[in-house]
């Protein structure tokens, strides 16, 4: 064995670990950011008890999801319902695999890496409906269907946005994207207005797109707790719902990521200066606060609602997003 | 049976929502038979909440049962009291004096407010909304505080007696209650723009859950659903009782008959609420607030009597039967939900799941007031 | 057409200013009270327990026992019992018991009772882990009365 590959193999090891550590801090620590938060906006305080101020509190709660009964009802198709919770946080942790964290921090940078990130952003919502549909509940079931039309009315506008920004970078590698948004916050493809004029409306798109794929309120058709109870988690119990209740957070931090590569510039800063690790978690970070902020601020839409949001309003203009940013490149 | 409807028939299943489903508010179990997410049939299911509240009327003497009415329409118990008062007061014919009579609008309009709050709250958790309740809840906090330093309590409140009210309010509730009026009237722009402005929830109320003037009356429906259906009736205006002829206040009423037209009822009786409540402590007249010679043993003469209140959630109704004993003979107990919930087997069918929640929302159910 | 970007434009007005307003309370004084550390008083009126009055000058309860509170008692949850000692003026009180686990707290007793000689306690932090503590609350010892 050579020290090339020795070398190759503890990296990997040390990617593998890094990831799922990172996974695994943000999803513990993104409840914590949604309690608080929510409890600002709702005047409360929110967890304060389990450390100081109440740090500690994912910690607690994972012991006590972890020391559940892990309950399996009559009925349920057993090897399916087994599988869900781990197939569901999977896809979400590979997606981290090719995010360019900063210039050098990236476990694995090749050319179709946005591509493979929302090869894998699909499966999630498909392992969700699988697990719904395994349950044997009539909730989960209900839910389970509304999942399918949700992702697919959701995954187009949200396609359809990604391909128009691609026409304008001419690349699926997510490192060369960040790269060409180099030097003050006007070169971000967010303000690229050269290119297309609509492209803040193409971010907000998006942005409504990320809450819908992740399942998040107003769009949380996978829970909606006041109607199904809770959705496809209805029969999951201790670490089975836990697992779910990790997946969802990942994929907000994936979207998230995503979000400030594509539109926002990855690791440099707005003004020029100093690129680097901490910009990119600035602007991931603030984008998860959007996120939990727009949860608990609006009621949930109706299921028929979403799908009329998604194929009257945002398949139009996405589409119409593209087809503009067709025009500027052959025009300019 | 048509082809069409027997095909249906053939592929509904059951959907049991509740007794213990977040949007059913407690016990209520309400049986779907659902054709995919459409409703066929609705079957709610009651009783989880029995209490025999009529039958414990019959079996103790009549201030013996005081307690019992604050623990049916528990949200907003001081207008079950005041039911219950004014029909024992009518039976024995006893004469309130005019402070007391003032110190119960004043009390049960707090009330009204405070039960319109929370519904507001509850209503946006049924539609998933959870940060308004909270807000609710800090407004309804107030209320609560001011009500428990006249009554001693927070929720089941135990404050009319026979022939008035048994504490007296004092300058610091007055004073209180003004401020709240002030500060209640400045919170209402922020549900307007926060609550009624909002799209998402504008999109989930109008057009939703259509309640026709003719199934209100069909059912008996009162308060602010039928209100929101067209129908001016609010029994404060139809058979003045207490000082409400004395005061001057209008009952809202909208005509789209959805879940926004029950919303904007209830919105705008907090206004008139407040209206009321800053008119009542204006005209509060000094003297007793007990009648004199009130029986310790109350033995109305023989009779009977029907007494109504709108309450919080419509016509709270009690009829009372005396044979000239210690008890009641039949003590019966009108109440608003029931007659709102059997508004809901009609009006849901062919609805959607998602709206037919929201509009059992908007019927501003409680409970153990259907059980009683 | 113009209607369609209309009802867009003003429903994301209205999703805008509903975050304004939460955004703006994320600064606002919490309204929360920090309770085990931290408790309200009751007010004045508040209507806890009931609890015997003691007449300053003799140190005994004021009560009579003329049984009016349990007859006033909706639950039949208070039990008292007296005896006329020889010579003395009035009954003494020998037990008062309260079963609080079927108690409302509705205060008809309070109001029956013309020798003012029970009160609302202002103690609403009442937990035990045994059933009897409240089924059988003893007034009379509560007070310091004789046995």
């Amino acid at each position: 064995m050579t020290e090339g590959m020795v070398m190759n193999l503890v990296r990997l090891l040390l990617y593998l670990v890094g990831m799922i550590g990172f996974a695994a801090f943000n999803a513990a620590y993104l409840t914590l950011l949604e309690r608080k938060q929510a409890s600002w906006m709702q005047l409360r305080r929110g967890p304060t008890e389990v450390g100081p101020w109440g740090l500690l509190q994912p910690v607690a709660d994972g012991v006590k999801l972890m020391s559940k009964q892990l309950l399996l009802p009559r009925d349920v198709d057993v090897p399916l319902f087994l599988l869900g919770p781990i197939m569901v946080v999977v896809p979400p942790i590979l997606c981290l695999v090719t995010i360019p964290f900063s210039e050098t921090l990236v476990a694995r940078n090749f050319n179709l890496g946005l591509l493979m990130i929302f090869a894998f952003g699909a499966i999630s919502t498909f392992v969700l409906m699988l697990a719904g549909l395994a349950s044997a509940n009539k909730f989960s079931s209900i839910a389970a269907a509304r999942i399918v039309a949700q992702n697919i009315a959701y995954e187009i506008p949200l396609l359809v946005i990604v391909l128009s920004l691609v026409m304008s970078t001419h690349s699926f590698n997510l490192h060369t994207i960040v790269d060409q948004q180099a030097g003050g916050f006007w070169h971000w493809n967010l303000l690229r207005l050269g290119t297309n004029p609509l492209m803040p409306v193409a971010f907000l798109i998006y942005f409504i797109c990320l809450l819908a794929e992740s399942n998040r309120a107003p769009f949380d058709m996978v829970e909606a707790e006041s109607e199904l109870v809770a959705g496809v988690f209805t029969e999951y119990s201790g670490m089975g719902f836990g697992l779910f209740f990790i997946a969802e957070y990942v994929n907000i931090v994936v979207g998230c990521c995503l979000a400030t590569i594509l539109f926002l510039g990855g690791w440099h800063c707005p003004f020029g200066l100093l690129p680097g690790l901490h910009w990119f978690l600035i602007k991931m970070y603030a984008l998860c606060v959007m996120v939990v902020w727009v949860r608990w601020s609006f009621p949930r839409t109706q299921f028929y609602g979403l799908l009329n949001l998604s194929w009257k309003i945002l398949i139009p203009l996405a589409l119409a997003n593209l087809l503009l940013t067709a025009v500027m490149l052959k025009l300019f | 049976m048509s082809s069409d409807a027997q095909a249906i028939h053939h592929e509904s299943f059951v959907l049991n929502v509740g007794p213990q489903h977040p949007a059913t508010h407690g016990v209520l179990r309400i049986k779907l038979t659902m054709d995919g997410e459409y409703i066929v049939d609705a079957e709610p299911v009651i009783g989880y909440g029995h209490r025999m509240h009529e039958k414990m009327g019959e079996n103790r003497s009549y201030a013996k049962f005081l307690p019992n009415t604050g623990r049916m329409d528990y949200v907003a118990a001081l207008f079950n009291g005041h039911g219950y008062v004014g029909a024992v007061e009518r039976l024995a014919g006893l004469v309130v004096p005019e402070r007391a009579e003032y110190i119960r609008v004043i009390t049960c309009e707090l009330n009204r407010i405070a039960s319109h709050l929370l519904w507001v709250g509850a209503f946006l958790v049924d539609l998933g909304g959870f940060t308004p309740l909270l807000y609710c809840f800090d407004d309804r906090e107030h209320i609560l505080d001011l009500i428990e330093s006249v009554t001693g309590s927070r929720l089941t409140f135990c404050y009319f007696r026979f022939g008035g009210v048994c504490n007296d309010v004092d300058d610091n509730f007055i004073v209180g209650a003004r401020d709240f009026v002030a500060s209640m009237r400045s919170r209402m722009p922020m549900y307007d723009a926060f609550v009624s402005k909002n799209i998402i929830f504008r999109k989930r109320c109008e057009g939703i859950g259509i309640l026709s003037a003719d199934d209100c009356r069909k059912y008996g429906a009162t308060g602010p659903v039928i209100r929101g259906s067209g129908v001016a009736y609010d029994v404060r205006k139809m058979e003045p009782y207490s000082v409400y002829s004395q005061l001057d206040f209008n009952v809202p009423v909208y005509t789209e008959c959805d879940c926004m037209a029950r919303y904007r009822v209830r919105i705008d009786e907090i206004v008139e609420s407040l209206r009321i409540v800053e008119q009542a402590l204006g005209k509060l007249p000094a003297g007793p607030v007990m009648a004199d010679k009130v029986p310790r043993a109350l033995k109305p003469p023989k009779g009977d009597c029907y007494f109504n209140v709108e309450s919080a959630r419509g016509s709270f109704g009690v009829r009372a039967f005396s044979d000239g004993s210690e008890n009641a003979y039949r003590l019966k107990l009108r109440s608003p939900c029931f007659s709102n919930l059997s508004l809901f087997q009609e009006c849901s069918r062919g609805m959607l799941l998602t709206d037919a929640l929201a509009l059992l929302g908007s019927l501003d159910l409680v409970i153990p007031d259907i059980d009683r | 057409m113009i209607k369609y970007f209309q009802e867009i434009i003003e429903g994301a007005y209205t999703l805008a200013v509903g975050m304004g307003i939460t955004f703006v309370r994320m600064f606002r004084r919490r309204v929360t009270l920090d309770y085990p550390y931290r408790s309200l008083t009751m007010t004045a009126r508040y209507r806890g327990h009931i609890e015997l009055k003691r007449d300053e000058a003799t140190g005994q309860p004021k009560c009579v026992v003329c049984m009016a509170c349990q007859k006033a008692c909706p639950s039949n949850c208070i039990k008292l019992d007296g005896q006329k000692p020889e010579g003395a003026p009035r009954k003494v009180l020998t037990s008062y018991m309260l079963d609080f686990t079927t108690c409302s707290l509705c205060g008809l007793c309070v109001e029956s009772c013309k020798f003012d000689a029970l009160t609302f306690s202002h103690d609403y932090n009442l937990t035990s882990m045994r059933k009897e503590d409240y089924q059988t609350m003893d007034l009379l010892r509560r007070v310091g009365g004789a046995k």
